[in-house]
């Protein structure tokens, strides 16, 4: 029997899922034994004629990283999508909209003022920024169009399953993988991972005392983090309460707090607004009754950029979506 | 010209029973503002205020009992951390922290009821609808 053709695709994403997959190790042979690769740009020269050259559904999955930001991306992963009987998001660019969506605050014009002349490093004296055409001699240079939105993958095609994490750890891929060749999934849409916050399998739960009260907000270059203790309670915010668990704890052990890059738990449609109430309700409950309105603001002033910190993996697939086009 | 909606999140023990007296009372308050009645002030979750905005609403209200008087003890402490940090989040978002409104009125006030609705009108009606683009 032939076997299951896979093919991976980057976006916009910064190359570390492609190491994810490099990071299976030895496992990686597994992998190639039991699937034929068929497209993978960053590993092997494939071209897109060739994808084009296959039948509908005739790629088994499709492993898709990175959040959507141009034509050319919306183009290709619209080609996988009708290639493929299966497409995932892979990673929290693809499954969120991932550090890339920060940008969502801004919109292109402000990106490439920025970019292309704002910069202390750039040397661009005629001010020269990126047209999808232009006319060189005779010849007619195009580039695909950026967009004013960066969109999460599931906003442009139909998402079957999403696999979270920067970058996705190698268990959660490799079970994925399984899952997919012993046709063991779980419902259409589903995240491969487990459904449980971050809070349940940090190896600092056991420090964490039964109520948690935040007083003085401490960023993680102000102190030396306790190694053990809870940084909700050394005043550090981690968003390991409203985070899906599942990465390792691989911040949590390199002694920083979570910032989110696996998204909600199942149900929860806004991770940020999540995050934010989670914090809100701990931050100043100590003598909370005796407190002014002035002094309540103090408290919640000490967080400096709460949109950029509660949103900082998932503002393309929040609510809002992006900063108010004013 | 239809006024743009605004949403209230009355707390079930106080805020709704204080909207309740504002309509016993015969008091004006604008007819754009439309009541959710919530256990608690506390219960607001952010993602609420957010879905309102996103359905259309231009403003939210969230009126829960006065300080000390939380039938839960302790819920509408909570609604006002949240509050603010919420307006603060909105405003990086683009959307004026006046459009969300946290105040206290308790079971008896109808009068401030009405006072804080007429407001929050006038507000929004001067900030203009929140056209969002979602």
């Amino acid at each position: 029997m032939a076997k299951p053709k896979v093919a991976f695709y980057w976006n916009a994403s910064c190359g570390g899922c492609e190491e994810a997959i490099v990071d299976l190790a030895e496992d990686i042979l597994k992998v190639v034994q039991a699937v034929d690769i068929v497209f993978w740009p960053v590993a092997m020269d494939f071209k897109k004629r060739d994808v084009e050259a296959m039948n509908d559904g005739e790629i088994a999955v499709s492993f898709i990283n990175g959040a959507i930001r141009t034509e050319e991306q919306k183009e290709m992963v619209k080609l996988l999508r009708s290639k493929s009987g299966l497409t995932i998001a892979f990673g929290s660019c693809a499954h969120l909209g991932g550090i890339p969506g920060l940008a969502n605050f801004w919109n292109r014009e402000t990106i490439f003022e920025r970019v292309y002349k704002g910069v202390p490093s750039i040397a661009n004296p005629e001010g020269v920024l990126p047209k999808t055409k232009t006319q060189v001699g005779d010849k007619q240079l195009t580039l695909p169009e950026f967009w004013d939105t960066v969109h999460t993958l599931d906003q442009v095609i139909d998402v079957d399953y999403y696999i979270p994490g920067c970058a996705p750890p190698p268990d959660i891929i490799m079970d994925a993988i399984n899952a997919i060749l012993e046709g063991k999934l779980p419902e259409k849409g589903s995240v491969l991972a487990p459904d449980k916050s971050l809070c349940d399998t940090c190896p600092r739960a056991e420090t964490k005392p039964e109520k948690i009260s935040m007083k003085e907000i401490k960023r993680p270059y102000e102190i030396k983090a306790d190694p053990e203790k809870c940084f909700l309670v050394e005043g550090i915010i981690c968003l390991g309460p409203s985070t899906r668990s599942g990465c390792g704890e691989r911040c949590i052990n390199a002694n920083m707090p979570c910032r989110g890059c696996f998204g909600p738990i199942k149900g929860v449609r806004d991770h940020g607004a999540k995050s934010l109430s989670a914090i809100a309700s701990i931050l100043g409950i100590e003598d909370e009754e005796k407190m002014t309105d002035e002094e309540v603001q103090k408290q919640i002033d000490q967080i400096v950029d709460p949109a950029g910190l509660f949103y900082m993996y998932s503002l393309p697939s929040s609510l809002l979506r992006r900063k108010k086009v004013v | 010209m239809k006024e743009p909606t605004i949403v209230s999140f009355l707390c079930n023990w106080c805020s709704y029973e204080g909207a309740d007296k504002a309509g016993n009372a015969r008091l004006n308050y604008p007819a754009n503002i439309r009541a959710v009645r919530v256990m608690c002030s506390g219960r607001v979750d952010p993602e609420f205020v957010i879905q309102a905005f996103i359905d259309g609403a231009s403003g939210v209200l969230i009126l829960g009992c006065h300080p000390g008087d939380c039938h839960y003890k302790k819920g509408n402490y909570k609604a006002l951390r949240r509050a603010y940090l919420l307006k603060k989040t909105l405003k990086q978002l683009g959307i004026e922290e006046e459009r969300v409104r946290l105040d206290w009125v308790s079971a008896g006030e109808g009068e401030r009821f009405a006072r804080v609705a007429n407001e929050m009108a006038e507000t929004i009606k001067d900030l203009g609808p929140l056209k969002l683009e979602v």
